[in-house]
């Protein structure tokens, strides 16, 4: 265990936290794998399970070490966006501003109607998702249309991250949007109107671990009847299989 | 054994001797010879090294023999600033799967296992899993921001943190996904392609409480948001219990700087959770009272269960264990007598028990681990086979220190379907023919 004077901080964070784990785990079992259990109200439960934080404020700017960035420093880079709408910037973009910037930046990989080309993610579908290994696009899967916004604007497009104002990621943002039926033709959007959709998917996760979900013992003798042990795939003649992608490394050879 | 018996050929450019009549200037003349040539300036090594001469035979042409490295002066210590494998080992590489992504910078390279000789994984060799290539970041202007939920932010330069308390540990990184093409059956027939995606190494850094209690918590502080500085900005939500406990901030790994494909120069540590919170490039470090949300949060890693429902924030890495030798890419040679040989690991602390089967799963007999244990790190389990040719279906289950046994394909299907893309800790089975051929199977 840590030792309190030198970590405190550390220390009662962590006991704390692996007791309410604990106790909200155990608590849980009966209901895994979680099924029907709101969203929100899981959201909820994870902010009440993070345990109190206790600072000894002693420790803070203890050793003197590094510089104070000041809110300027801060901003250029504090860019996360989470579902309440925090960290959106102002600007705001039509469905039809973002159909330009999309067949322009993204259609290319994504397809004119966001349905994927040659292998890059689809955008677009209303497929359900109880199929085997369902389609996972924005419409049908993305609980949060702030997510949207944030991914467009930390990383795409791929090839040109953080090439596009943030009036072009709200208007990218809409016409995907309006590509899932989400909203309407006339949507602008902007730091008040993305945070209040309501996203299809939005209760579709268990956001509490139900594992573990095997409970294997390590039986150690005559565990399977023998005729009982038949191979139902075998990967022998796999024609998926690399045998030399490289290039081999040439190892400075002279 | 005289200079006479064994004569040295050092060479000397200014003596013609008759072949297999070399000067003979032996071990103490050579070290004279450059002891006063030290004092006059550079000895000429240039003109000592040339090609070995043809000499009397002293052994056949085959092993044993004395070849040509034996009879010649080496390159000196100056010709690879930095060491390089032996060319014999030059196939020892990280590999892709080509198919896999659309693109080789979203994409995954895979450690070669099959040549893991221990617990530590090459830095070389290490998987990479990048999602907007690899940037070549300059420490100089690089910085890591920690603020939000803080009393005081703090700005760091490399060299200023490289001045905190620092700690060394050694630990797995597994990418959630690795064993993923085998969810639906065996289809690709090799090691490093289906458990590749981890690799094990001593990390040197800060621990993420040494840094926390610098800048302070506020009091709705509860989740932690660490992003990298490619162009993906990757970004993760982690509890902050986690990052307390053990997370720590990674500037050294197996004993040099990181590597660019490790997160040059700064990467999270994550023990035992998914690979993708081990976030590189490190820039940002945010406080906040909830989790963000972010695509790889709650989109990318996660997994849509047979109900319909997806299981997000699932970050541990469960037990799992495979036999490293032999594998499909290292087959035996014939009957006889062999080590089994092979790594487990788990997210939730040290290995407790290594099983091996030869018959599929009837019977099973403990396997010898070998030290070190560590918790959150490869460990390895041997096993002495005297294989009698005859076909084998080899397989290894592991036991962390929690109780939890490593499962079958089979009954995790039975709870997950088999459209899942993460968290197969499966056991693997090996078909062993009797040609020696190994092949990567599913047992029913």
């Amino acid at each position: 265990m840590y030792s309190l004077p030198e970590h405190p901080v550390r220390t009662v964070l962590a006991i704390a936290g692996l007791l309410v784990l604990a106790q909200t785990h155990a608590g849980r079992a009966a209901r895994a794998p979680g099924g029907g259990v709101p969203r929100d109200e899981q959201a909820r439960e994870l902010s009440q399970d993070a345990p109190e934080v206790s600072v000894d404020r002693s420790t803070v700017g203890r050793s003197g070490i590094g510089t104070v960035p000041d809110a300027v420093q801060i901003g250029g880079w504090s860019s996360a966006v989470s579902p309440d709408g925090r960290n959106l910037p102002g600007g705001r973009g039509s469905v039809h501003e973002g159909e330009i910037v999309f067949d322009h930046e993204c259609a290319g990989c994504h397809g004119v109607f966001g349905e994927g080309v040659a292998g890059y993610p689809r955008l677009a579908s209303e497929d359900k998702l109880t199929g085997n290994r369902p389609e996972r696009a924005v419409g049908n899967f993305w609980p949060y249309a702030t997510t949207l916004w944030d991914y467009i604007d930390r990383a795409m497009p791929f090839a040109a991250p953080h090439s596009l104002t943030p009036s072009q990621v709200y208007a990218v943002t809409a016409y995907v949007l309006n590509l899932n039926e989400l909203v309407p033709d006339d949507f602008l959007a902007d730091k008040d109107s993305l945070p209040r959709i309501v996203m299809p998917n939005r209760d579709g996760f268990i956001l509490h671990d139900p594992r573990p979900d095997t409970h294997d013992e390590a039986c150690m003798t005559a565990c399977r009847p023998p005729d009982a042990v038949r191979i139902a795939a075998t990967a022998e003649g796999s024609t998926v299989t690399p045998r030399e992608t490289g290039p081999l490394d040439p190892m400075g050879r002279q | 054994m005289t200079d006479d018996a064994h004569p040295h050929q050092p060479g000397s450019p200014a003596v013609t001797e008759p072949p297999g009549r070399p000067l003979r200037i032996g071990r103490r003349g050579l070290g004279g010879r450059a002891a006063v040539a030290a004092g006059a300036g550079l000895f000429a090594t240039s003109g000592l090294r040339h090609a070995a001469r043809p000499a009397p035979p002293r052994a056949g042409a085959a092993p044993p023999a004395d070849p040509a490295w034996s009879r010649e002066l080496g390159p000196g210590v100056d010709d690879h600033p930095y060491g390089q494998p032996s060319r014999y080992v030059r196939d020892v590489i990280r590999r892709p799967v080509p198919w896999l992504t659309q693109t080789t910078e979203s994409s995954v390279s895979f450690t070669p296992l099959q040549d893991q000789p221990g617990i530590i994984t090459a830095n070389g060799l290490f998987f990479t899993r990048d999602h907007a290539g690899r940037p070549d970041v300059d420490p100089a202007t690089h910085r890591l921001l920690i603020h939000g939920l803080v009393d005081r932010p703090l700005l760091l330069s490399l060299a200023d943190l490289q001045r905190f308390p620092s700690v060394s540990v050694i630990h797995f990184i597994e990418c959630p996904a690795n064993g993923a093409t085998e969810w639906r059956g065996a289809q690709l027939d090799s090691l490093q392609f289906t458990h590749g995606m981890i690799g094990c190494a001593e990390w040197t850094g800060v621990r993420l409480s040494t840094l926390l209690e610098e800048t302070g918590l506020g009091r709705q502080a509860r989740w932690l948001l660490a992003e990298g500085a490619d162009g993906a900005h990757m970004d993760r939500s982690l509890p902050l219990a986690k990052c307390l406990d053990d997370c720590i901030v990674a500037y050294g790994q197996n004993g040099e700087a990181l590597r660019p494909e490790q997160g040059f120069p700064l990467r999270l540590l994550v023990p035992g959770w998914q690979g993708s919170l081990n976030v590189k490039w490190l820039r940002r470090l945010e406080v906040g009272a909830a989790p963000w949300y972010s695509r790889e949060d709650i989109v990318d890693y996660t997994e849509p269960m047979p109900g319909g429902l997806a299981r997000a924030f699932d970050w541990v890495l469960y037990a799992k264990s495979v036999i490293t030798y032999p594998c499909p890419e290292r087959r035996l040679a014939g009957a006889g007598r062999y080590e089994l040989r092979g790594l487990a690991w788990s997210g939730k602390g040290r290995i407790r028990q290594v099983d091996i089967s030869l018959d599929g799963g009837v019977n099973w007999q403990h396997a010898t681990l070998q030290a070190p244990v560590l918790p959150k790190a490869l460990t390895r389990f041997t096993l002495p086979w005297s294989w009698d040719g005859r076909p084998a279906l080899l397989q290894s289950r592991a036991v962390d220190e929690t109780g939890f046994v490593q499962p079958t394909i089979s009954e995790l299907r039975t709870v997950r379907g088999s459209g899942p893309i993460y968290n197969n800790n499966a056991i693997q089975t090996w078909q062993v023919k009797p040609d020696g051929r190994v092949f990567s199977v599913q047992l029913a």
